[in-house]
């Protein structure tokens, strides 16, 4: 077993895997990770099993020192930092495993929300209704404090890197409905032609939207349903909220539809004041997207690069395009 | 009236029974998820009853929209659902810090808070559904001579096993959590252990009432599981 000592705990840094699913009935959220191609590629940078747990990090990224080496993370999103070995300094970029010794420190920077940390073999946590996911208000898991001990499997051989997943771009598609028809066309119409910007009260159980008011032709309250993470639910003051993984599992305000699973990890990347907007799709572009999801995340899989032991040779063949090292 | 299935996503899907918080509706949401249960079908991954229908979420790549239509319709026509679950006597302090809006709630009603929890303490709940947070029970039955709308503008924090009704229907929140239902109590009781086998107290078909209690044997029953 490896062992880091948490130095500085960040903020807004939870343990994420995929998910708990099953307990929806109970009223547990499902949790897990907001993009789950970018925990997926930190476990592979790290050489952690697919499902295993990261640490998801929103706001500010936390400074670690090994106790207990070998071990390799691995970097997902855009993170930079500074590791500390045997009184050199030497910086680091992200979308690369990295392997630590014992007496390493490591100071990382978030330079845009989420960012993923993945650890060899993946990172230790109780299990709690089946999944590792950090939901704090119910008491499962919460949040890294200053001292903790971080836990994961040893580690050696060389490091791998790959260019950046892309976030996507375009408009968030969405199926229309369950409550698509407490809206009138011209309502809809505006929800799907206006620019909505993100609310900073936005959080992992939401997105939380500001544009034209969207009327609803009937109360904006129903008897309250099953909701999910992507489901675009409208209050009263026809602001609408996305929720995200976090989000409950019922609620009672009209849903005009609901992201499409190949758009959930987009949602993650809309940060508090940016613009998105909205297209509705049918069941089969909505396949087609799952498909071409897929497809992209293999390509990138197959993209990943051992970058050997000696980084002035990476360098030197630009192998990567100096993505991986920057300055 | 045959129940309609409307897609929430590409992943998941509502069966909608009705629009009405009503018993004989709630019953056939639950028969139908005992249905599922035995049928187990392939390429469905999980489902929650609520009030009058069944959220179901489903691998589309294995069961697609339609196929997952014709057998809801099929598993649908299963009629029975037996509210024979457990009856709960479950305590609860009107004390004057935990019920920030009794005073008001029983007002609206032209009663004094005293006769409001009188009658309260007889009413027989319903468990329709949980949801909202984990093990948060919707309780059904709230007569209208004691109830009181959602408030206009939801607190941001009520605190956690806070007794709380709104528009026919009541609930303790088993954890603190912003809300917009009217607070008249608190249970000493923990309402969800993510460590126990069954991590909530109430089950839909269960039966609910309250028992006033004095502060003393709140924070009595309070330490007996905090320790």
């Amino acid at each position: 077993m490896a062992r880091l000592i948490v130095e500085h705990p960040g903020l807004g840094v939870s343990i994420q895997d995929s998910g708990r699913t099953g307990y929806r009935k109970l009223g547990v959220p499902v949790s897990g990770a907001l993009d789950q191609r970018f925990r997926l590629a930190a476990n592979l940078l790290a050489g952690a099993p697919e499902q295993a747990a990261v640490l998801e990090i929103l706001l500010a990224a936390p400074v670690f020192r090994v106790e207990q080496g070998p071990l390799r993370l691995g970097l997902a999103g855009a993170i930079s930092g500074v590791l500390f070995r045997e009184g050199d300094e030497k910086k680091v970029e992200s979308w690369r495993g990295l392997l630590l010794h014992e007496g390493d420190r490591l100071a990382l920077k978030l330079l845009r929300a989420p960012g993923y940390i993945g650890f060899s073999g993946g990172l230790d946590a109780s299990v709690r209704l089946g999944s590792r996911s950090t939901y704090a208000r119910a008491g499962l898991g919460g949040a890294l404090a200053v001292r903790d001990l971080l836990t994961c499997a040893s580690a050696q051989g060389e490091d791998i890197a790959a260019p950046p997943l892309c976030a996507g771009e375009g408009p968030l598609r969405f199926i229309p409905g369950p409550q698509v028809d407490h809206f009138s066309p011209e309502t809809f119409e505006a929800f799907t032609t206006a620019r909505w910007t993100a609310r900073p009260e936005s959080d992992r159980m939401g997105l939380r939207l500001v544009g034209p008011r969207l009327a609803c032709r009937k109360s904006a309250n129903i008897v309250s349903d099953g909701v999910t993470p992507g489901a675009i639910q409208v209050p009263g003051d026809g602001q609408p909220i996305v929720l995200r993984a976090d989000g409950q599992t019922s609620g009672g305000y009209a849903k005009i539809g609901c992201i499409i699973s190949a758009d959930l990890d987009r949602l993650a990347h809309v940060l508090p004041g940016e613009e998105v907007r909205f297209r509705a799709v049918d069941a089969t572009e909505a396949a087609r997207a799952r498909a071409e999801r897929r497809d992209g995340f293999e390509k990138w899989r197959q993209a990943l690069v051992p970058i050997g032991f000696d980084e002035k040779k990476l360098w030197s063949e630009n192998l990567i395009g100096g993505a991986i090292f920057g300055e | 009236m045959s129940p309609v299935l409307l897609p929430l996503g590409d992943e998941a899907a509502t069966l909608r029974f009705g629009e009405a918080i009503d018993l004989a509706l709630n019953a056939r949401a639950h028969a139908f998820c005992a249905a599922l249960e035995s049928a187990r079908p392939a390429g469905l991954r999980e489902w929650a009853p609520a009030f009058s229908s069944v959220t179901l979420w489903y691998d589309p790549d294995a069961l697609s929209f339609d196929e997952l239509n014709a057998l809801c319709l099929r598993l649908a026509s299963t009629p029975n659902f037996s509210r024979a679950g457990v009856v709960h006597e479950l305590p609860f302090c009107a004390e004057e810090e935990f019920a920030p809006d009794l005073f008001d709630v029983a007002a609206r009603n032209g009663m004094t808070p005293r006769d409001w929890l009188d009658a309260f303490s007889k009413v027989n709940f319903d468990v329709y559904m949980l949801g909202f947070l984990p093990g948060f029970a919707y309780l059904g039955g709230l007569p209208n001579f004691l109830d009181a709308p959602r408030l206009a503008t939801p607190r941001k924090i009520v605190p956690e096993r806070s007794v709380a009704i709104a528009d026919g229907m009541c609930a303790a929140y088993p954890f603190a959590s912003p809300g917009g239902w009217r607070l008249v109590g608190r249970t000493p009781l923990q309402m969800f252990d993510a460590g126990a086998k069954t991590p909530t107290r109430l089950a839909p078909g269960d039966r609910v009432r309250w028992r006033p209690i004095a502060l003393d044997e709140f924070l009595e029953l309070e330490a007996q599981w905090r320790g």
